[in-house]
């Protein structure tokens, strides 16, 4: 048994907030990199252009990359062989509210969703899994509300064909079209229920992207982020069709709408398909720990 | 690229076309959803407003709390079709021009062409590379709203692009719809 205190938990919540605020993911910056060099329209060059200059102004001066600094969102895979002192998820808030006062993050959560009174930095949303072994691995997931307020789920038929299923993922990126800043992360939960497909589409987000090509035969030789190549065939589709609805940065047009997808599956009932989408901004951010 | 200085008039709103990239020199009050609801309900209820809308700019945004030392935090635009059904009442009593991202409906449209007004995008995620053209910040109204109340922002060459003009041409026209 290994014994961890959640005052350290807190710290390293803490932590987690502003880098995850401030410090672009490298696999993200990476991706708007490679999306500058395939652009041909100028204006959505011009504007990826600010989208990485904007990285690089906040890593410098240590301001949030969007003032949108999120619903801090906690995952957490704690090992069985852990044993915590003290009230984890009060910790877990508290380590919230400390970085987000010291990161000067923003203050966007209401406590009352109806009254919406002044709003604060807690409760934050928290995840937590037993996984094996007597490691503790947090993720801070600060996902601005522009692009969640584009999440769908539809309870497919289990006799949906691949095309429906497609047409559905294409129909909530033009839904969100340029209002919740392209180019978008894509993620996708198939499978399970449908709040289990809705955890596995923000998930998705979590996985580290790979800068796919457009087209076979442009750009440095892929390896496979999902193992599951039909799942991956799947995202190297969906990428493809929706790199050509013309949305492009800001939704100003261009080739680049959205930098990558993402799917995460589980097993589901006889009777149904589950599928939801859970689009991210290009900010996306987080930070993660193993302790 | 065009430059231009707050307060605005009709003149200078009807020389800028949809597409125009433009750089914005002077005041603009940074307003959201429940500062809109409550100067609509303020207008409706023909109550005072906290302040002159005549030839003004809302910048929809909610920055982040200001670090030591600086004017401001990050402050990029937020979704601007939230405001679609407050803006045509606002733009009625004089506001000149709306900052934000993304579409508007055909009432803001439409309310655009008649009251001579211009809806304007900004870098969409980029607040910390906006924050740098803001030289001060100053609450003006509903500070119970947090990030949510209207501040005034000193700003100088920010960054724009004609989204709607007063003519009620509209860039997304076409792509989007």
């Amino acid at each position: 048994m290994r014994w961890m205190k959640s005052e350290q938990i807190k710290e390293i919540v803490a932590r987690l907030c502003i880098e995850a605020n401030i410090r672009l993911r490298e696999d993200i910056l990476k991706a708007l990199n490679f999306a500058y060099n395939q652009e041909k329209n100028l204006r959505a060059k011009r504007i990826l252009e600010a989208i990485i200059e904007n990285a690089k102004v906040s890593r410098e001066k240590n301001l949030a990359i969007c003032q949108d600094t999120g619903f801090p969102t906690v995952y957490m895979d704690i090992g069985q062989k852990i044993k915590i002192e003290g009230d984890l998820k009060r910790a877990v808030n508290k380590g919230v509210e400390l970085g987000y006062r010291e990161g000067f993050l923003r203050n966007s959560i209401v406590s009352d969703p109806l009254k919406r009174n002044k709003p604060g930095w807690k409760p934050a949303i928290i995840h937590i899994d037993l996984v094996r072994g007597d490691k503790i691995k947090i993720t801070v997931l600060p996902k601005g509300f522009g692009c969640e307020n584009k999440t769908r789920l539809k309870m497919f038929n289990p006799t949906a064909s691949q095309r429906e299923i497609k047409d559905f993922i294409l129909e909530t990126v033009k839904i969100a079209g340029p209002d919740a800043c392209p180019p978008y992360v894509v993620g996708i939960g198939i499978g399970g229920t449908a709040d289990y497909a809705c955890l596995l589409a923000k998930k998705a987000l979590l996985k580290k992207i790979k800068n796919h090509p457009d087209t076979e035969g442009v750009g440095t030789k892929i390896k496979t982020t999902n193992q599951n190549s039909k799942i991956y065939k799947l995202e190297k589709e969906l990428l493809s069709e929706i790199n050509k609805l013309n949305i492009g940065p800001m939704g100003l047009g261009g080739r680049t709408s959205a930098l990558a997808v993402n799917i995460e599956t589980y097993p589901t009932h006889i009777a149904g398909l589950p599928i939801a989408v859970n689009l991210s901004c290009h900010a996306l951010r987080m930070a993660t720990r193993v302790l | 690229m065009k430059k231009i200085k707050t307060p605005l008039d009709g003149k200078q709103i009807t020389k800028l076309k949809a597409g125009n990239t433009v750089l914005l020199t002077g005041i603009i009050y940074t307003a959201r959803d429940q500062a809109h609801k409550r100067l609509v309900r303020a207008i409706n209820q023909k109550k005072k407003l906290p302040l002159d809308l005549k030839g003004q700019v809302f910048y929809y945004c909610g920055p982040t709390i200001t670090p030591k030392g600086e004017p401001i935090g990050s402050c990029g635009p937020t979704t601007s079709s939230r405001m679609d059904i407050f803006s045509p009442a606002i733009l009625r009593i004089g506001l000149k021009a709306m900052i934000g991202k993304g579409r508007r409906s055909e009432e803001v449209i439409e309310a655009c062409k008649r009251y001579e007004a211009v809806y304007f995008l900004t870098y969409a995620g980029c607040a910390a590379l906006l924050s740098q053209y803001v030289m001060a910040k100053r609450l003006i109204a509903y500070g119970d709203l947090g990030p949510e109340a209207i501040y005034e922002l000193k700003v100088r060459d920010f960054p724009l692009i004609v989204g709607i003009d007063s003519h009620g041409k509209d860039i997304y026209e076409r792509r989007c719809r």
